[in-house]
Protein backbone atom coordinates (compact mmCIF):
# COMPACT_ATOMS: atom_id res chain seq x y z
CA UNK A 1 0.00 0.00 0.00
CA UNK A 2 2.62 2.60 -0.64
CA UNK A 3 1.41 5.66 -1.60
CA UNK A 4 2.58 6.84 -5.39
CA UNK A 5 3.63 10.40 -3.56
CA UNK A 6 3.95 10.37 0.32
CA UNK A 7 1.59 12.51 2.43
CA UNK A 8 4.59 15.38 3.29
CA UNK A 9 2.24 17.29 5.47
CA UNK A 10 2.98 15.52 8.58
CA UNK A 11 6.42 16.11 8.34
CA UNK A 12 6.65 19.28 7.13
CA UNK A 13 8.60 20.35 10.31
CA UNK A 14 11.85 18.28 9.88
CA UNK A 15 11.13 19.25 5.55
CA UNK A 16 11.50 22.95 6.78
CA UNK A 17 14.42 22.61 9.31
CA UNK A 18 16.22 20.38 7.15
CA UNK A 19 15.82 22.98 4.14
CA UNK A 20 16.25 25.55 6.53
CA UNK A 21 20.16 24.63 7.68
CA UNK A 22 21.28 24.40 4.07
CA UNK A 23 20.02 28.18 3.88
CA UNK A 24 21.36 28.74 7.03
CA UNK A 25 24.83 27.74 5.73
CA UNK A 26 24.63 29.38 2.31
CA UNK A 27 23.80 32.79 4.29
CA UNK A 28 26.85 31.96 6.23
CA UNK A 29 29.18 31.47 3.75
CA UNK A 30 28.67 33.96 1.75
CA UNK A 31 27.63 36.67 4.11
CA UNK A 32 30.71 38.47 6.10
CA UNK A 33 30.23 38.42 9.89
CA UNK A 34 26.83 37.13 10.18
CA UNK A 35 26.82 34.88 12.99
CA UNK A 36 24.84 36.51 14.25
CA UNK A 37 22.29 36.70 11.78
CA UNK A 38 22.66 33.26 11.46
CA UNK A 39 22.49 32.49 15.07
CA UNK A 40 18.81 34.33 15.51
CA UNK A 41 17.62 32.79 11.96
CA UNK A 42 18.10 29.64 13.47
CA UNK A 43 15.87 30.28 16.23
CA UNK A 44 13.41 31.71 14.00
CA UNK A 45 13.69 28.40 12.05
CA UNK A 46 12.84 26.03 15.15
CA UNK A 47 10.39 28.22 16.27
CA UNK A 48 8.53 27.67 12.49
CA UNK A 49 9.47 24.11 12.86
CA UNK A 50 7.64 24.02 16.13
CA UNK A 51 4.77 25.33 14.75
CA UNK A 52 4.34 22.85 11.89
CA UNK A 53 4.77 20.43 14.15
CA UNK A 54 2.16 21.40 16.37
CA UNK A 55 0.33 21.79 13.52
CA UNK A 56 0.76 18.41 12.25
CA UNK A 57 -1.83 17.17 14.70
CA UNK A 58 -1.94 14.55 17.17
CA UNK A 59 -3.30 11.72 15.21
CA UNK A 60 -1.07 8.89 14.46
CA UNK A 61 -0.48 8.84 10.51
CA UNK A 62 2.03 7.42 9.12
CA UNK A 63 4.10 8.30 5.97
CA UNK A 64 7.09 7.60 3.46
CA UNK A 65 6.10 3.90 3.27
CA UNK A 66 5.65 3.69 6.85
CA UNK A 67 9.21 5.13 7.67
CA UNK A 68 8.39 7.56 9.49
CA UNK A 69 5.74 7.84 11.90
CA UNK A 70 3.83 11.64 13.59
CA UNK A 71 1.28 11.16 17.04
CA UNK A 72 0.48 12.71 20.26
CA UNK A 73 4.30 11.13 21.46
CA UNK A 74 6.18 12.20 18.35
CA UNK A 75 4.88 15.88 19.14
CA UNK A 76 5.29 16.22 22.35
CA UNK A 77 9.22 15.20 22.59
CA UNK A 78 9.72 16.97 19.22
CA UNK A 79 8.26 20.09 21.09
CA UNK A 80 10.97 19.20 23.90
CA UNK A 81 13.50 18.87 21.77
CA UNK A 82 13.01 22.22 19.41
CA UNK A 83 12.83 23.95 22.68
CA UNK A 84 16.11 22.85 24.35
CA UNK A 85 17.92 23.21 20.46
CA UNK A 86 16.64 26.31 20.42
CA UNK A 87 17.61 27.59 24.27
CA UNK A 88 20.66 26.17 24.02
CA UNK A 89 21.46 28.67 20.67
CA UNK A 90 20.26 31.18 22.58
CA UNK A 91 22.42 30.34 25.39
CA UNK A 92 25.71 30.23 23.14
CA UNK A 93 25.29 33.68 21.78
CA UNK A 94 26.50 35.51 24.90
CA UNK A 95 29.32 32.52 25.40
CA UNK A 96 31.08 33.16 22.37
CA UNK A 97 30.71 36.35 22.39
CA UNK A 98 32.75 36.88 25.38
CA UNK A 99 35.09 33.73 24.43
CA UNK A 100 35.36 36.22 21.00
CA UNK A 101 35.33 32.53 19.16
CA UNK A 102 32.55 33.71 16.93
CA UNK A 103 31.96 31.01 13.92
CA UNK A 104 28.49 30.57 12.53
CA UNK A 105 29.20 26.85 11.84
CA UNK A 106 27.34 26.16 15.84
CA UNK A 107 23.81 27.17 14.71
CA UNK A 108 24.11 25.26 11.45
CA UNK A 109 25.76 22.26 13.28
CA UNK A 110 22.58 22.52 15.79
CA UNK A 111 20.28 22.87 13.30
CA UNK A 112 21.14 19.94 11.47
CA UNK A 113 21.45 17.80 15.04
CA UNK A 114 17.50 18.67 15.80
CA UNK A 115 16.75 17.51 12.47
CA UNK A 116 18.01 14.39 13.28
CA UNK A 117 16.79 13.90 16.79
CA UNK A 118 13.37 14.94 15.45
CA UNK A 119 13.74 12.23 12.63
CA UNK A 120 14.38 9.81 15.25
CA UNK A 121 11.44 10.82 17.63
CA UNK A 122 9.69 9.88 14.55
CA UNK A 123 10.99 6.87 13.55
CA UNK A 124 8.91 3.78 12.25
CA UNK A 125 11.46 1.44 11.09
CA UNK A 126 14.89 0.58 11.73
CA UNK A 127 16.57 2.04 8.59
CA UNK A 128 15.10 5.77 9.46
CA UNK A 129 16.00 4.74 13.69
CA UNK A 130 19.57 4.85 11.95
CA UNK A 131 19.68 7.27 9.79
CA UNK A 132 18.43 9.85 12.36
CA UNK A 133 20.98 8.57 15.21
CA UNK A 134 23.44 9.19 12.46
CA UNK A 135 22.67 12.87 11.49
CA UNK A 136 22.53 13.29 14.70
CA UNK A 137 25.73 11.85 15.67
CA UNK A 138 27.94 12.85 13.13
CA UNK A 139 26.65 16.76 14.18
CA UNK A 140 27.59 15.86 17.78
CA UNK A 141 30.60 14.54 17.14
CA UNK A 142 31.62 17.81 15.21
CA UNK A 143 30.16 19.81 17.76
CA UNK A 144 31.67 18.26 20.92
CA UNK A 145 35.60 18.90 18.87
CA UNK A 146 34.19 22.50 18.23
CA UNK A 147 37.20 24.29 19.96
CA UNK A 148 39.63 22.92 17.66
CA UNK A 149 42.65 24.41 19.13
CA UNK A 150 41.38 22.95 22.88
CA UNK A 151 43.21 19.70 23.51
CA UNK A 152 40.57 19.27 26.10
CA UNK A 153 37.57 19.87 23.29
CA UNK A 154 39.63 18.22 20.37
CA UNK A 155 40.35 14.68 23.16
CA UNK A 156 36.48 15.33 23.66
CA UNK A 157 35.37 14.88 20.29
CA UNK A 158 37.24 12.00 19.31
CA UNK A 159 36.22 9.88 22.58
CA UNK A 160 33.02 10.93 21.32
CA UNK A 161 33.52 9.54 17.75
CA UNK A 162 35.55 6.33 18.48
CA UNK A 163 32.74 5.29 21.38
CA UNK A 164 29.64 6.82 19.10
CA UNK A 165 30.66 4.87 16.05
CA UNK A 166 31.46 1.59 18.43
CA UNK A 167 27.51 1.89 19.41
CA UNK A 168 26.70 2.73 16.28
CA UNK A 169 28.18 -0.53 14.83
CA UNK A 170 26.32 -2.55 17.61
CA UNK A 171 23.02 -1.17 17.11
CA UNK A 172 23.00 -1.78 12.83
CA UNK A 173 24.56 -5.37 13.91
CA UNK A 174 21.10 -6.11 16.06
CA UNK A 175 19.63 -4.52 13.25
CA UNK A 176 20.80 -6.87 10.66
CA UNK A 177 19.75 -9.61 13.31
CA UNK A 178 16.69 -8.89 13.73
CA UNK A 179 15.78 -7.91 9.87
CA UNK A 180 17.20 -11.40 9.60
CA UNK A 181 15.21 -13.34 12.15
CA UNK A 182 12.03 -11.37 12.18
CA UNK A 183 12.09 -10.43 8.30
CA UNK A 184 11.19 -6.85 8.45
CA UNK A 185 12.95 -3.67 9.40
CA UNK A 186 9.40 -2.01 9.71
CA UNK A 187 8.37 -1.56 13.49
CA UNK A 188 4.64 -1.95 12.64
CA UNK A 189 5.78 -5.04 10.67
CA UNK A 190 7.92 -6.37 13.46
CA UNK A 191 4.88 -6.08 15.72
CA UNK A 192 2.64 -8.00 13.97
CA UNK A 193 5.13 -10.31 13.29
CA UNK A 194 6.40 -10.94 16.98
CA UNK A 195 2.63 -11.23 17.93
CA UNK A 196 1.51 -13.87 15.23
CA UNK A 197 4.66 -15.72 17.09
CA UNK A 198 2.83 -15.96 20.67
CA UNK A 199 4.05 -14.52 23.54
CA UNK A 200 8.03 -15.93 24.47
CA UNK A 201 8.32 -17.73 21.44
CA UNK A 202 10.50 -15.31 19.36
CA UNK A 203 13.68 -17.00 17.60
CA UNK A 204 16.99 -16.67 19.88
CA UNK A 205 18.75 -14.61 16.66
CA UNK A 206 15.69 -11.75 17.13
CA UNK A 207 16.38 -11.69 21.20
CA UNK A 208 19.96 -11.41 20.68
CA UNK A 209 19.28 -8.14 17.82
CA UNK A 210 17.03 -6.71 20.39
CA UNK A 211 19.91 -6.91 22.56
CA UNK A 212 22.28 -5.47 20.36
CA UNK A 213 19.77 -2.31 19.73
CA UNK A 214 19.05 -1.85 23.24
CA UNK A 215 22.93 -1.49 24.14
CA UNK A 216 23.08 1.08 20.93
CA UNK A 217 20.93 3.01 22.22
CA UNK A 218 21.55 2.85 25.87
CA UNK A 219 25.15 4.47 24.40
CA UNK A 220 23.35 7.16 23.43
CA UNK A 221 21.07 7.77 26.19
CA UNK A 222 24.15 7.25 28.69
CA UNK A 223 23.00 4.53 30.78
CA UNK A 224 25.56 2.43 33.09
CA UNK A 225 27.34 0.15 31.33
CA UNK A 226 27.53 2.60 28.04
CA UNK A 227 27.89 5.97 29.71
CA UNK A 228 32.10 5.93 30.33
CA UNK A 229 31.95 8.82 27.16
CA UNK A 230 29.17 11.14 28.92
CA UNK A 231 31.85 12.38 31.88
CA UNK A 232 34.98 13.29 29.99
CA UNK A 233 32.52 14.29 26.83
CA UNK A 234 30.86 16.97 29.19
CA UNK A 235 33.90 18.41 30.59
CA UNK A 236 36.14 18.53 27.48
CA UNK A 237 33.37 20.15 24.94
CA UNK A 238 32.47 24.16 25.56
CA UNK A 239 29.98 24.45 28.16
CA UNK A 240 27.43 26.17 25.64
CA UNK A 241 27.66 22.68 23.68
CA UNK A 242 27.47 20.48 27.29
CA UNK A 243 24.19 22.28 28.32
CA UNK A 244 22.79 21.04 24.94
CA UNK A 245 24.39 17.15 25.03
CA UNK A 246 23.16 17.34 28.48
CA UNK A 247 19.35 17.57 27.14
CA UNK A 248 18.42 17.48 23.73
CA UNK A 249 19.66 14.37 22.49
CA UNK A 250 18.82 12.48 25.78
CA UNK A 251 15.22 13.36 25.20
CA UNK A 252 15.20 12.30 21.28
CA UNK A 253 17.42 8.82 22.22
CA UNK A 254 14.92 8.27 25.21
CA UNK A 255 11.61 8.80 23.11
CA UNK A 256 13.50 6.50 20.29
CA UNK A 257 13.75 3.88 23.03
CA UNK A 258 10.52 4.25 24.29
CA UNK A 259 8.93 3.29 20.92
CA UNK A 260 11.65 0.66 19.69
CA UNK A 261 10.69 -1.46 23.50
CA UNK A 262 6.73 -0.65 23.06
CA UNK A 263 5.98 -0.32 19.06
CA UNK A 264 7.94 -3.40 17.62
CA UNK A 265 9.12 -5.15 20.89
CA UNK A 266 6.41 -4.82 22.78
CA UNK A 267 5.56 -8.42 22.91
CA UNK A 268 9.18 -9.51 23.96
CA UNK A 269 8.60 -7.35 27.05
CA UNK A 270 9.98 -10.33 29.37
CA UNK A 271 12.87 -10.12 27.38
CA UNK A 272 13.97 -6.33 27.78
CA UNK A 273 12.40 -5.79 31.06
CA UNK A 274 15.38 -6.90 32.87
CA UNK A 275 18.15 -5.31 30.79
CA UNK A 276 16.04 -1.65 31.48
CA UNK A 277 15.59 -2.76 34.88
CA UNK A 278 19.87 -3.68 35.73
CA UNK A 279 20.23 -0.30 33.55
CA UNK A 280 18.34 1.70 35.24
CA UNK A 281 19.68 0.81 38.83
CA UNK A 282 22.79 0.74 37.55
CA UNK A 283 22.59 4.31 36.10
CA UNK A 284 20.76 5.63 39.39
CA UNK A 285 23.43 4.16 41.68
CA UNK A 286 26.47 5.45 39.83
CA UNK A 287 24.89 8.52 39.08
CA UNK A 288 24.78 8.81 42.88
CA UNK A 289 28.34 7.27 44.14
CA UNK A 290 30.83 8.76 41.56
CA UNK A 291 28.84 12.36 41.62
CA UNK A 292 30.10 12.55 45.27
CA UNK A 293 34.17 12.55 44.55
CA UNK A 294 33.96 14.95 41.65
CA UNK A 295 35.20 18.79 41.88
CA UNK A 296 34.45 19.82 37.97
CA UNK A 297 30.81 20.97 37.77
CA UNK A 298 30.55 20.16 34.39
CA UNK A 299 31.78 16.32 34.95
CA UNK A 300 29.32 16.56 38.58
CA UNK A 301 26.61 17.12 35.42
CA UNK A 302 27.19 14.68 33.54
CA UNK A 303 27.55 11.76 36.49
CA UNK A 304 23.86 13.62 37.05
CA UNK A 305 22.23 13.28 34.12
CA UNK A 306 23.36 9.80 33.24
CA UNK A 307 21.46 9.15 37.39
CA UNK A 308 18.14 11.41 36.05
CA UNK A 309 18.04 8.81 32.77
CA UNK A 310 18.23 5.95 35.20
CA UNK A 311 15.16 7.55 36.77
CA UNK A 312 13.65 8.18 33.11
CA UNK A 313 14.23 4.65 32.41
CA UNK A 314 12.25 3.43 35.56
CA UNK A 315 9.05 4.74 33.10
CA UNK A 316 9.76 1.75 30.69
CA UNK A 317 9.53 -0.74 33.16
CA UNK A 318 6.69 -0.13 34.39
CA UNK A 319 5.32 -1.41 30.55
CA UNK A 320 2.44 0.30 30.59
CA UNK A 321 0.62 4.09 29.28
CA UNK A 322 1.71 5.62 32.54
CA UNK A 323 4.86 4.62 32.61
CA UNK A 324 5.39 6.05 29.56
CA UNK A 325 3.85 9.40 30.88
CA UNK A 326 6.04 9.09 33.88
CA UNK A 327 8.42 9.15 31.56
CA UNK A 328 7.64 12.11 29.18
CA UNK A 329 6.85 14.06 32.56
CA UNK A 330 10.55 14.06 33.57
CA UNK A 331 12.40 14.54 30.75
CA UNK A 332 9.92 18.54 31.05
CA UNK A 333 11.12 18.87 34.21
CA UNK A 334 14.61 17.28 33.33
CA UNK A 335 15.00 19.94 30.04
CA UNK A 336 13.54 22.74 32.31
CA UNK A 337 15.66 22.28 35.74
CA UNK A 338 19.29 21.66 33.23
CA UNK A 339 18.68 24.66 31.05
CA UNK A 340 18.48 26.67 33.83
CA UNK A 341 21.47 25.02 36.10
CA UNK A 342 23.84 25.39 32.51
CA UNK A 343 22.92 29.05 31.98
CA UNK A 344 24.56 29.24 35.59
CA UNK A 345 27.45 27.45 35.53
CA UNK A 346 28.06 30.11 32.08
CA UNK A 347 27.69 33.16 34.18
CA UNK A 348 30.71 31.09 36.15
CA UNK A 349 33.46 33.69 34.39
CA UNK A 350 36.56 35.89 35.51
CA UNK A 351 37.67 38.62 34.01
CA UNK A 352 40.87 37.26 33.53
CA UNK A 353 40.53 33.26 34.18
CA UNK A 354 37.74 33.03 31.60
CA UNK A 355 35.21 30.23 32.31
CA UNK A 356 36.32 28.60 35.29
CA UNK A 357 34.51 24.83 36.20
CA UNK A 358 35.79 24.46 39.39
CA UNK A 359 33.22 23.69 42.40
CA UNK A 360 35.40 25.39 44.62
CA UNK A 361 34.96 29.02 42.49
CA UNK A 362 31.13 29.06 43.81
CA UNK A 363 32.47 29.18 47.34
CA UNK A 364 30.82 32.36 49.10
CA UNK A 365 28.46 32.86 46.04
CA UNK A 366 25.73 34.37 48.37
CA UNK A 367 28.05 36.94 49.40
CA UNK A 368 29.07 38.50 45.82
CA UNK A 369 25.93 37.25 43.63
CA UNK A 370 23.04 36.47 45.74
CA UNK A 371 20.38 36.51 42.67
CA UNK A 372 23.14 34.03 41.04
CA UNK A 373 23.57 31.75 44.39
CA UNK A 374 19.47 31.84 44.88
CA UNK A 375 18.90 29.96 41.44
CA UNK A 376 21.53 27.67 41.78
CA UNK A 377 20.24 26.37 44.90
CA UNK A 378 16.76 26.38 43.67
CA UNK A 379 18.30 23.91 40.53
CA UNK A 380 20.13 21.83 42.72
CA UNK A 381 17.08 21.38 45.28
CA UNK A 382 15.14 20.25 42.51
CA UNK A 383 17.38 18.25 40.94
CA UNK A 384 17.83 16.48 44.35
CA UNK A 385 14.34 16.15 44.35
CA UNK A 386 13.31 17.71 47.41
CA UNK A 387 9.58 18.69 47.31
CA UNK A 388 8.19 21.31 46.46
CA UNK A 389 9.73 21.97 43.92
CA UNK A 390 9.46 20.44 40.06
CA UNK A 391 12.02 18.19 40.51
CA UNK A 392 10.23 15.76 43.35
CA UNK A 393 6.86 15.13 40.87
CA UNK A 394 9.75 14.56 38.12
CA UNK A 395 10.42 11.45 40.25
CA UNK A 396 6.97 10.72 41.89
CA UNK A 397 5.49 10.45 38.65
CA UNK A 398 7.83 7.61 37.56
CA UNK A 399 7.79 5.99 40.71
CA UNK A 400 4.13 5.80 41.14
CA UNK A 401 3.40 3.41 38.06
CA UNK A 402 6.49 1.20 39.26
CA UNK A 403 4.67 1.06 42.73
CA UNK A 404 1.84 0.09 41.00
CA UNK A 405 3.13 -2.40 39.04
CA UNK A 406 4.18 -3.92 42.41
CA UNK A 407 8.43 -3.48 42.03
CA UNK A 408 8.58 -2.35 45.43
CA UNK A 409 12.73 -3.04 45.65
CA UNK A 410 13.24 -1.29 42.97
CA UNK A 411 11.36 2.25 43.86
CA UNK A 412 13.11 1.25 47.12
CA UNK A 413 16.38 1.54 45.32
CA UNK A 414 15.11 4.66 43.44
CA UNK A 415 14.36 6.40 46.72
CA UNK A 416 17.36 5.68 48.22
CA UNK A 417 19.57 6.77 45.03
CA UNK A 418 18.18 9.91 45.69
CA UNK A 419 18.83 10.41 48.52
CA UNK A 420 22.24 9.76 48.10
CA UNK A 421 22.40 12.17 45.51
CA UNK A 422 20.99 15.20 47.25
CA UNK A 423 24.05 15.19 49.01
CA UNK A 424 26.32 16.11 46.31
CA UNK A 425 23.81 18.49 45.11
CA UNK A 426 23.33 20.32 48.77
CA UNK A 427 27.11 20.30 49.14
CA UNK A 428 26.75 22.81 46.12
CA UNK A 429 24.50 24.78 48.06
CA UNK A 430 26.44 24.45 51.25
CA UNK A 431 29.43 25.58 49.51
CA UNK A 432 27.92 28.92 47.83
CA UNK A 433 26.25 30.04 51.51
CA UNK A 434 28.84 28.96 53.96
CA UNK A 435 32.22 28.85 52.85
CA UNK A 436 34.37 31.66 52.68
CA UNK A 437 34.49 34.24 49.77
CA UNK A 438 36.48 34.18 46.92
CA UNK A 439 36.66 36.63 43.82
CA UNK A 440 33.44 37.29 42.31
CA UNK A 441 32.51 36.38 38.79
CA UNK A 442 31.83 39.06 35.87
CA UNK A 443 27.95 40.09 36.34
CA UNK A 444 25.37 38.84 33.90
CA UNK A 445 24.53 41.23 31.68
CA UNK A 446 22.89 39.21 28.66
CA UNK A 447 19.15 39.89 29.17
CA UNK A 448 18.36 36.51 27.36
CA UNK A 449 20.01 34.57 29.61
CA UNK A 450 18.48 36.36 32.93
CA UNK A 451 14.87 35.66 31.04
CA UNK A 452 16.05 31.78 30.61
CA UNK A 453 17.11 31.11 34.05
CA UNK A 454 14.17 33.38 36.21
CA UNK A 455 11.85 31.27 33.84
CA UNK A 456 13.01 28.24 34.65
CA UNK A 457 13.12 28.48 38.24
CA UNK A 458 9.89 30.53 38.48
CA UNK A 459 8.37 26.97 36.38
CA UNK A 460 10.17 24.85 38.93
CA UNK A 461 8.54 26.87 41.79
CA UNK A 462 5.19 27.01 40.51
CA UNK A 463 5.00 23.51 39.16
CA UNK A 464 3.22 22.54 42.52
CA UNK A 465 0.24 25.40 41.73
CA UNK A 466 -2.23 23.18 39.94
CA UNK A 467 -2.96 25.72 37.26
CA UNK A 468 0.86 25.36 36.21
CA UNK A 469 1.10 21.63 36.01
CA UNK A 470 -2.17 20.43 35.17
CA UNK A 471 -1.85 21.75 31.60
CA UNK A 472 1.68 20.10 31.11
CA UNK A 473 0.76 16.95 33.10
CA UNK A 474 -2.72 16.44 30.55
CA UNK A 475 -1.11 16.89 27.63
CA UNK A 476 1.78 14.51 28.62
CA UNK A 477 -0.72 11.73 29.25
CA UNK A 478 -2.44 12.95 25.75
CA UNK A 479 1.08 12.59 24.54
CA UNK A 480 1.38 8.87 26.59
CA UNK A 481 -1.66 7.53 24.98
CA UNK A 482 -0.92 8.95 21.71
CA UNK A 483 1.68 6.46 21.06
CA UNK A 484 0.66 3.69 23.42
CA UNK A 485 -1.25 0.91 21.08
CA UNK A 486 -2.79 -0.84 23.96
CA UNK B 1 32.97 -33.41 -2.66
CA UNK B 2 31.31 -29.71 -2.99
CA UNK B 3 30.51 -27.94 -0.03
CA UNK B 4 27.48 -25.51 -0.80
CA UNK B 5 27.79 -22.26 0.61
CA UNK B 6 24.66 -21.66 2.74
CA UNK B 7 23.16 -18.64 4.83
CA UNK B 8 24.93 -19.90 7.61
CA UNK B 9 28.24 -19.55 6.30
CA UNK B 10 27.64 -16.22 5.39
CA UNK B 11 26.34 -15.25 8.90
CA UNK B 12 29.53 -16.43 10.74
CA UNK B 13 31.98 -14.88 8.74
CA UNK B 14 30.10 -11.62 9.87
CA UNK B 15 30.26 -12.54 13.24
CA UNK B 16 33.66 -13.27 12.95
CA UNK B 17 34.64 -9.63 11.31
CA UNK B 18 31.77 -7.93 13.79
CA UNK B 19 34.19 -9.98 16.80
CA UNK B 20 37.35 -8.97 15.52
CA UNK B 21 36.14 -5.04 14.77
CA UNK B 22 35.33 -4.73 18.79
CA UNK B 23 38.59 -6.24 19.60
CA UNK B 24 40.41 -4.39 17.36
CA UNK B 25 39.03 -1.36 19.11
CA UNK B 26 39.29 -2.38 22.72
CA UNK B 27 42.49 -4.21 22.55
CA UNK B 28 44.58 -1.79 20.17
CA UNK B 29 46.75 0.06 21.86
CA UNK B 30 48.68 2.00 19.59
CA UNK B 31 47.36 3.67 16.79
CA UNK B 32 43.49 5.47 16.04
CA UNK B 33 43.84 4.71 13.31
CA UNK B 34 43.32 1.16 13.86
CA UNK B 35 40.03 2.27 15.84
CA UNK B 36 38.85 3.59 12.43
CA UNK B 37 39.58 0.81 10.31
CA UNK B 38 37.93 -1.67 13.14
CA UNK B 39 34.91 0.49 13.30
CA UNK B 40 34.67 0.13 9.17
CA UNK B 41 35.38 -3.83 10.16
CA UNK B 42 32.09 -3.62 11.99
CA UNK B 43 29.93 -1.37 9.41
CA UNK B 44 30.81 -4.01 6.73
CA UNK B 45 29.95 -7.32 8.85
CA UNK B 46 27.31 -5.61 9.30
CA UNK B 47 26.87 -5.42 4.98
CA UNK B 48 27.25 -8.90 5.00
CA UNK B 49 24.19 -10.04 7.41
CA UNK B 50 22.19 -7.65 5.65
CA UNK B 51 22.94 -8.78 2.35
CA UNK B 52 22.77 -12.23 3.01
CA UNK B 53 19.72 -11.96 4.78
CA UNK B 54 18.37 -9.96 1.94
CA UNK B 55 18.97 -12.75 -0.94
CA UNK B 56 17.91 -15.85 1.54
CA UNK B 57 14.61 -13.88 2.27
CA UNK B 58 13.90 -12.90 -1.22
CA UNK B 59 13.57 -9.31 0.53
CA UNK B 60 15.15 -5.99 -1.11
CA UNK B 61 14.79 -3.93 2.21
CA UNK B 62 18.16 -5.54 3.28
CA UNK B 63 19.77 -4.34 0.28
CA UNK B 64 18.32 -0.90 0.58
CA UNK B 65 19.99 -0.84 4.37
CA UNK B 66 23.17 -1.87 3.03
CA UNK B 67 23.45 1.13 0.66
CA UNK B 68 22.44 3.32 3.49
CA UNK B 69 24.81 2.28 5.77
CA UNK B 70 27.75 2.33 3.27
CA UNK B 71 27.00 6.43 2.56
CA UNK B 72 26.62 6.95 6.55
CA UNK B 73 30.11 4.66 7.21
CA UNK B 74 31.63 7.36 4.02
CA UNK B 75 30.26 10.16 5.95
CA UNK B 76 31.41 8.74 9.32
CA UNK B 77 35.10 8.33 8.24
CA UNK B 78 35.29 11.23 6.84
CA UNK B 79 33.97 13.06 10.24
CA UNK B 80 36.35 11.11 12.01
CA UNK B 81 39.19 11.42 10.12
CA UNK B 82 38.96 15.45 10.30
CA UNK B 83 38.67 15.15 14.18
CA UNK B 84 41.97 13.19 14.21
CA UNK B 85 43.33 15.89 12.06
CA UNK B 86 42.58 18.38 14.68
CA UNK B 87 43.38 16.40 17.50
CA UNK B 88 46.80 15.60 15.76
CA UNK B 89 47.45 19.43 15.51
CA UNK B 90 46.97 19.64 19.23
CA UNK B 91 48.75 16.99 20.66
CA UNK B 92 51.20 16.16 18.38
CA UNK B 93 50.54 12.12 18.75
CA UNK B 94 47.81 10.21 17.94
CA UNK B 95 48.76 7.20 20.06
CA UNK B 96 45.72 5.46 22.07
CA UNK B 97 47.52 6.26 25.48
CA UNK B 98 48.12 9.53 25.50
CA UNK B 99 44.83 9.82 25.26
CA UNK B 100 44.25 10.99 28.94
CA UNK B 101 43.57 14.63 29.68
CA UNK B 102 40.59 13.94 31.27
CA UNK B 103 39.35 10.82 33.48
CA UNK B 104 38.09 9.64 36.85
Amino acid sequence: MAELFPNLSIAYGEIFLALGAMVLLMVGVFKKDSVNLVSWLSVAFMAIALFLTIGAGAEQQYTFSNLFVADGFTRFMKILVLVAAALAVIMSREFFRLEGDNRFEFPVLLVLATVGMMIMVSANDLMSLYMGIELQSLSLYVLAAFKRDSERSTEAGLKYFVLGALSSGILLYGCSLVYGFIGSTNFSSIATALSNMGDGNAPIGAVVGLVFVLAGLAFKVSAVPFHMWTPDVYEGSQTPVTAFFAVAPKVAALALLARTLYVPFGDMSGSWTQVIMFMSIASMLLGSFAAIMQTNIKRLMAYSSIGHVGFALLGLIAGTSGGLRGLIIYMTIYLVMNVGTFVCIMSMRRKEDGMVEDIKELSGLSQNHPALALAISIFMFSLAGVPPLAGFFAKWYVIIPIVTQGHFVLATIAVLASVVGAYYYIRIVKVMYFDDQVEGFLPQKSFPMKIIVTLAAVLIIAFIVPQISTPILESATAAAQGMDPN
Amino acid sequence: MMLEIGIEHYLTVAAMLFTLGVFGIFLNRKNVIIILLSVELILLSVNINLVAFSSYMGDLVGQVFTMLILTVAAAEASIGLAILVVYFRNRGSIAVEDIHLMKG
